[in-house]
């Protein structure tokens, strides 16, 4: 009976998820990986620091010096990333002041539909201490299923450079600390 | 076996269900939760302007949503003024244009300028849907009786109702110094506004 079920289970979703999947129709899933995009190495040094990158170009998520990274999806434009902006410098806060995460847990975020400009008026507006990239044309946010806006995605980046997303969820983190202990939880670090 | 399908069927359609529907790029904020009605895409514009730079800007007394009423000309000398025309309150674009200018405050204080948001709408509408974006530095006008007289005084009303996505640009003399109708279904860049600010001095 069990067995009938997962089968059937996974007939279908393959059936109908296939088609989906070449035009990112939903945010990438817990368990699965990123979609395959690049992002421009920061101009600040700070920046490159933070995210362990010298070599010049571009950049993937799992080239990031890290074992998790959280992606911020946001927009300069929506009042919930206004309003998730502080709860979310405290959360890079209480990992660079903790000596178990700084280096390991790290942060980046995605200004979709919104140009550097824009972006740069919500990062100096919220004083955000952590790499911001603007996807102008909607072209990140398409492949990552159009999501709503804020949404966070934490991957997991092995020691291969493989990884695998641990969590993808709309809306905001919530509390700093609890969501920092989920995290570890879910990504396996100790 | 029956029941094992059906529950697997159904687990699938969800997901199916869930997917996001491909219409046109835009960001859906989690502070209007599923309260922004899909307008699909538009014919980008649908009026004939009336107004043109260099000439004074038509004045107007319209009601704010935060009481009261504003008048053009009582920025005269004063302020820059921008009016930011966006088509209707609870649609997409327009729902993220002004909690955009909401945290550029600084910018428009730098630039001597007031916005002044205006729509079609009546005053609870308006008042129920700017609530959503946080507390706005700027005025909201409702422009709802007699119907969009302001619009179709500035050449901005569409042929149903609604207004373009529009910005007017007036210098403290009241002249009009940059017009953008933009293509309703897009959110004009705000550098674009900022360079015409900063143009005024």
């Amino acid at each position: 009976m069990k067995q009938v079920f997962w089968l059937s289970l996974l007939v279908l979703s393959t059936l109908l998820l296939s088609p989906l999947d070449m035009r990112a129709a939903g945010p990438p899933p817990v368990g699965g990986t990123l979609p395959d995009f690049t992002l421009p190495l920061p101009g600040s040094s700070t920046e490159r620091d933070y995210l362990g990158l010298s070599s010049r170009g571009n950049f993937t998520v799992p080239d990031i010096k890290a074992k998790v990274v959280l992606i911020e999806v946001l927009s300069m434009y929506c009042p919930f990333c206004q309003k998730e902006a502080p709860i979310v410098n405290r959360l890079y806060e209480a990992i660079e002041g903790n000596p178990g995460h700084k280096g390991k847990i790290k942060l980046i975020g995605i200004g979709v539909g919104n140009s550097a400009y824009e972006l740069d008026v919500f990062r100096k507006r919220y004083n955000v201490p952590f790499p911001l990239f603007p996807d102008a044309d909607f072209t990140l946010h398409k492949q990552l299923g159009e999501t709503r806006t804020p949404y966070f995605i934490a991957v997991r980046i092995n020691e291969d450079r493989t990884h695998k997303v641990v969590y993808s969820k709309a809306g905001s983190l919530g509390e700093v600390t609890p969501f920092i202990e989920n995290l570890v939880k879910l990504s396996g670090l100790k | 076996m029956k029941r094992a399908f059906y529950a697997g069927l159904f687990l699938a359609m969800a997901v199916l269900v869930m997917a996001p529907s491909p219409v046109m790029a835009q960001t859906k904020s989690e502070a209007y939760k599923d309260n922004i009605y899909n307008t699909g895409t538009l014919k980008p514009r649908d009026s004939e302007l009336k107004g043109a730079v260099g000439q004074r800007a038509p004045d107007f007394t319209l009601p704010a949503v935060a009481g009261g009423k504003v008048t053009l000309t009582q920025y005269r000398g004063k302020k820059n003024v921008v009016l930011s025309f966006v088509p209707a309150a609870w649609t997409p674009v327009c729902s993220d244009q002004w909690p955009g200018y909401n945290i550029a405050k600084d910018i428009f204080d730098a630039h001597d300028s007031i916005l002044l948001g205006i729509t079609v709408d009546n005053i609870p509408t308006l008042f129920a849907w700017t609530n959503q974006m946080g507390q706005l530095w700027f005025p909201v006008l409702s422009d709802f009786y007699p119907h969009g007289k302001v619009a179709r005084t500035y050449g901005v009303l569409r042929s149903d109702g609604t207004t373009e996505r529009a910005l007017f640009v007036i210098d403290k003399t009241g002249v009009i110094r940059y017009i953008d109708v933009h293509d309703i279904n897009k959110r004009p860049p705000l550098e674009n506004l900022v360079r015409e600010l900063e143009k005024l001095k």
